[in-house]
């Protein structure tokens, strides 16, 4: 299964990160710090493929994947394919790039909660349940719809509405 | 009023995530002190009653925790608060929040259940979908139990979009709480027949999971997996199909030939990189007895390590190394390819590359490797370096030394590794050169020799990660003195002022390899001067040591002119270490035990003057150790001292007097140290200590905390393992000369003075002080009477390994045959507890097994309807159970042969433990009910009249035989 999913730029700074197991704060503060020293030593044009059994434990492997100024990082164990992560996370980028028309640092930045909404539709408790980025994308505008809906509702009418009220 | 205009106002001027992240990004001051400032905010926002407020605070925690990773522990009230909006946008917030911050101890979890089953079972799929997601990472065994039957209505839910991922859920409900699978395992089994390759996908990925833990009960579903093999032509589903039979096939040796054709087929048509190299990856690691597959594996082997992708060539070359131990050849074919990606800039090949290497290595290309890695090794990052010198010290040591047939090259080796400037392999070297010296015989001049070359060389003493390599040089050096070519120049070596560089520790070992030497030296000169005239041995001395310095300066002069160069080294008198450095390697084969006995006969001839002066000389520089400031250091150096003016001034008082006369007294001394110093030392078995008997009287099991805690200030002496040799020979020789030290034992400079006062305040706990000088011997001796009663073993072992050593020679058609090398038969490495791959989520497995056993009928499902009802209706009974049948279901059980489980009472066993649960099931009749209408609207329910004796006959095979 996919243990991690982390986003960090070039600088080292997290952009986005999920773990599928729980772990507190500090640790994961830790994870990220490790993989980015693992990363930012590696030149570019090497393989994507690095052993991360230091520092999260046996059996876990890490892909990632440099674009622009943001490395997109996939920790996982013996029961994915390499090629196969490296795949996916291709989908993922190509999902945010649907989403966000060229995606840049910036998006991925201000939009957390999207972010997280389209990993969700991916990736489920570390598996792989939607590899086209069609079928999240469809996923992902009807929650954003949901989402606006619920919010149009709540805003403005109620809190307004109960100050008249008094 | 006040309060809810605050509200408004909190409502109104609130930040939201999106002004969080604005304001954070123009923050030019402490990034820290704002996301401080902003918790501030947000602890006072999320009490609000307003629930706009308080998502939003949420929404911001959460932020903070997952990016700056800050704690939000303290809210997990609010998130359940949040949690429970009926405001999807809200609810999304909470659930989320839920997901990153919840896990097994949070004390909120309990009020949860109710609001997970509610969205659980909501219309609105997206609610479902929220609530599948916080269950994926935090459900627990409460939860788990809880929920389970909300799950089982899901598991067959029309939407895909919660079907999949009720099914994802199952994962974690199984290894939280073992139980569901009695009530969801036959639904999700179901699914892998489902048209739709999302359901598939994520059926599969559980199996996949499951399967990692404990594969066995897993293969009854065997056949439904392979239809999911050949039929299946979605990339994703087949690898993990691939995965999950790369568990299976080593338990049932028959499933191997039925995959081997699908996977083939696969390798040969598949346009997926990923595909293929699942199905590369397990011919090579599970079907290698398949000789076609593994050849079609290896050729695809051969296409990714020449592919432009790095990542492809490192797979390949990771591939491989799956391959190597059971298929050495895949790995010779592609030698090249291998040496070349030696070179590669990545440094995953690089490791990768040199692992291949490494397993490549045998007898008889060791010495060609060894050469290509080392000059590797010199123009390669310090990193990499080390990596290779690490792998090459492995190797070789591998077994003792197992492929080392020439261990004079080996001891070279390792002496020219110590010089590779970026060499940290300190401990390692250190520890092989003193193991071969205590193992192999035949390899110790070499290792004096190269022992020399170290210890000679002032420069190699300023680094410090040659230390550790020097100690071992300087006991080798010492403990076979009688191979020293020069022991003169051996002494002035280990007195060296650079020496001063050394850590104590260090130093003391240097010291007593001093004393070794000096008394070898001592020793030589009154043997000869018992038998022959003085004259005459002094003027053939004298002739063969000029004659030797000449030779090595005509020979190596380039090589004396480099290391020259390296060193800034002070001259000293009478030492002249540089000339005679590095001998060439030519110098090393050409020597054969002839010359080395003429060498050994005349280097070891000492004139009077020669002795004096070197006793001059060891009194002069141990004078000024003796203020040494450590303790192991000071004691040595005047433990020598002392000898030195005992020896001297008998020497001298003697030096005009007649033969017969001489030194009666400072002989024997000089003989007993010497004998002390001359008994072999060999390696001791880990288990030595066991096999001394416990004398009477001596209570080992007596609590010693307290003794602990008063020692905790006494620094404790390095924990090395290769200082049997030295403490040891320092308590002999304090033994045998303590007589001629009686003035000095008794000064307090003997010890530092804060451990003085320590015995003095805590003397209850030290024995009497006569015998204290015994007590720090915990070091077993090395000759003690249990190696003697060990000889007819050892003696065993070592006629095995002469036989061994023969066939070697047969094979490789060695010039020289291997030299011994001493093994201890019962292994001299600790003894590695034999851990055996504990069963882990035992009751998981059982539970599945249990599952399975009352369904294996279920794989035949399409060859013979009737079984499959008959698990319906079982699988029924299971779900509605009433005692008696139960009972009675058990007892057909154990009449029933199932090789599976061959322990039926077990089954029982656990049935009858899970009488607790029932209970629990009891206070939910309206979901029992829900679980038996749903389960009447299965696909099979028409076949609910089945006889059971069908059923029993068919549950015998573990695998049905149609697909084997």
């Amino acid at each position: 299964m996919i243990r991690a999913v982390l986003v960090m730029n070039t600088q080292g700074k997290p952009r986005l990160a999920k773990f599928y197991e729980f772990m507190p704060v500090e640790k994961q503060q830790e994870i990220i710090r490790n993989v980015f020293a693992v990363l930012c030593s590696r030149p570019e044009h090497v393989s994507n493929f690095v052993d991360a059994e230091s520092f999260f434990g046996p059996d876990a492997r890490l892909v990632y994947k440099h674009l622009a100024t943001l490395y997109f990082v996939f920790i996982f164990d013996g029961s994915e394919n390499e090629l196969a992560m490296l795949d996916l996370i291709q989908v993922f980028v190509e999902t945010l790039d649907k989403c966000f028309r060229n995606v840049c640092e910036l998006d991925v930045v201000f939009n957390y909660s999207k972010m997280h909404t389209i990993l969700d539709e991916i990736i489920f408790g570390g598996q792989v349940l939607e590899t086209s980025s069609t079928e999240v994308m469809k996923a992902v505008e009807e929650i954003s719809k949901l989402d606006a809906a619920s919010s149009a509702i709540n805003l403005v009418p109620k809190s307004v509405s109960s100050w008249r009220s008094r | 009023m006040a309060g809810s205009s605050s509200s408004i106002m909190d409502n109104l001027f609130q930040r939201t995530l999106d002004d969080l992240i604005k304001s954070m990004r123009l923050q030019l001051l402490n990034e820290s002190t704002f996301i401080s400032k902003s918790i501030e905010d947000i602890r006072r926002e999320i009490k609000s009653t307003d629930p706009q407020t308080k998502s939003t605070a949420l929404q911001k925690l959460t932020y903070l925790s997952a990016i700056h990773g800050v704690d939000m522990s303290w809210a997990s009230f609010h998130v359940v608060e949040v949690m429970s909006s009926s405001l999807f946008s809200h609810k999304r917030i909470g659930y989320h929040a839920a997901s990153i911050s919840f896990h097994d101890s949070t004390p909120v979890l309990l009020l949860i259940t109710n609001q997970l089953r509610k969205d659980l079972s909501s219309t609105n799929h997206f609610h479902a979908s929220l609530a599948l997601h916080c269950l994926s990472t935090i459900a627990t065994l409460d939860l788990s139990r809880d929920l389970t039957p909300d799950l089982f209505n899901l598991l067959s839910s029309s939407r895909v979009f919660i079907r999949n991922k009720a099914i994802a859920v199952v994962l974690r409900v199984f290894d939280k709480y073992p139980d569901a699978v009695r009530v969801c395992f036959k639904r999700l089994v179901e699914n892998l027949e489902s048209s739709d390759p999302h359901v598939v996908t994520a059926v599969i990925g559980v199996f996949c999971e499951l399967s990692s833990k404990d594969p066995r009960p897993y293969l009854q579903l065997a056949p439904e997996f392979h239809r999911i093999l050949v039929n299946s032509k979605n990339n994703w589903i087949l690898i993990k199909v691939l995965k999950i039979f790369a568990r299976l096939a080593p338990l049932e040796p028959r499933l191997g030939k039925k995959i081997v054709e699908p996977i083939c087929e696969h390798i040969r048509r598949s346009g997926a990189k990923s595909l293929v190299f699942e199905c590369v990856r397990i011919v090579i690691t599970s079907l290698s007895d398949h000789e076609s597959a593994v050849k079609l594996a290896v050729s695809k082997i051969r296409e990714l390590l020449v592919d432009q992708d790095p990542n492809l060539r490192y797979l390949g070359l990771h591939a491989l190394s799956v391959a190597a131990p059971k298929h050495l050849w895949a790995v010779l074919e592609n030698k090249d390819a291998v040496i070349k990606s030696l070179d590669d800039e990545d440094s995953n090949i690089k490791i990768e590359s040199l692992r291949l290497l490494m397993a490549m290595v045998s007898e008889s290309n060791v010495v060609e490797i060894s050469r290509v890695l080392l000059n590797y090794a010199l123009k390669s990052d310090p990193e990499f370096c080390n990596e290779i010198l690490g792998s090459v010290l492995t190797t070789c040591g591998r077994n003792d030394y197992e492929i080392i047939v020439d261990f004079d090259w080996y001891v070279s080796l390792l002496g020219e590794m110590a010089t590779i400037p970026h060499c940290q392999k300190d401990e390692e070297i250190e520890n092989q050169l003193i193991d071969i010296g205590m193992r192999v015989k035949d390899a110790r001049l070499q290792l004096v020799r190269v022992a020399r070359d170290l210890l000679i060389d002032p420069a190699l003493l300023g680094n410090v990660y040659l230390h550790r390599i020097l100690c071992a040089a300087a006991w080798v050096a010492g403990e076979y003195v009688q191979l020293v070519r020069n022991p003169l120049e051996l002494i002035d070596a280990l007195v060296q002022p650079r020496t001063n560089l050394l850590p104590p520790s260090i130093r003391a070992v240097y010291i007593n390899s001093v004393l070794k030497v000096l008394s070898f030296c001592l020793d030589c000169y009154l043997d000869q001067d018992e038998g022959t005239a003085s004259s005459y041995c002094c003027n053939l001395a004298g002739e063969q040591s000029e004659m030797f310095l000449v030779k090595t300066h005509t020979e190596a002069p380039e090589l004396v002119a480099t290391t020259r160069e390296g060193s800034n080294y002070e001259q000293d008198e009478g030492f002249n270490p540089r000339n005679t450095t590095i001998e060439s390697s030519d110098d090393l084969s050409d020597e054969n035990d002839t010359d080395r006995v003429v060498t050994l006969l005349s280097m070891k001839n000492f004139t009077h003057e020669s002795v004096v002066s070197l006793l001059n000389r060891i009194e002069l520089i141990f004078s000024s150790l003796t203020a040494n400031q450590d303790v192991e250091v000071l004691e040595r150096a005047r433990n020598i001292f002392a000898f030195v003016q005992l020896v001297k001034a008998e020497i001298i008082d003697n030096s005009g007097q007649n033969v017969d006369k001489k030194y009666t007294q400072v002989s024997a001394v000089i003989k007993s140290i010497r004998d002390a110093f001359s008994m072999e030392l060999g390696p001791v078995s880990i288990s030595a200590q066991g096999r001394v008997a416990v004398p009477d009287g001596l209570v080992l099991n007596e609590n010693l905390d307290d003794l602990k805690a008063i020692c905790g200030d006494i620094e404790l002496p390095s924990s090395s393992s290769f200082y049997t040799g030295g403490p040891q020979f320092g308590t002999a020789s304090d033994a045998s000369s303590s007589n001629l030290l009686k003035n000095d034992e008794s000064g307090p400079s003997n010890e530092s003075t804060s451990l003085l006062e320590h015995r003095k305040r805590h003397g209850l706990y030290y024995l009497a002080s006569d015998k204290s000088e015994t007590v720090p011997n915990d070091y077993p001796p090395a000759n003690d009477p249990k190696a003697n009663s060990n000889i007819n073993d050892e003696a065993d072992a070592l006629a095995k390994l002469t036989e061994q050593s023969l066939l070697l020679k047969k094979r490789t058609n060695q010039m020289k045959p291997r030299p011994v090398v001493v093994k201890l038969d019962d292994g001299d490495a600790a003894p590695i507890p034999d851990k055996r791959p504990e069963p882990i989520n035992d009751s998981l497995s059982g539970a599945i097994k249990d599952v399975l056993g009352s369904e294996a009928n279920l794989s035949v499902s399409r060859s013979n309807p009737l079984d499959k009802s008959s698990t319906k209706r079982k699988g029924k009974k299971k779900l509605g159970t009433d005692l008696p049948s139960e009972m009675k279901e058990n007892l057909g059980d154990a009449e029933k042969p199932d090789p599976e489980n061959p322990n039926p009472s077990s089954k029982s066993k656990e049935r009858r433990r899970r009488g607790k649960e029932k209970i629990v099931e009891g206070e939910e009749p309206e979901q029992r009910g829900k679980k038996k209408s749903s389960h009447r609207h299965g696909r099979h329910k028409t076949h609910q009249r089945a006889n059971s004796p069908l059923n029993v006959v068919s549950q015998a095979p573990v695998i049905p035989d149609f697909l084997l």
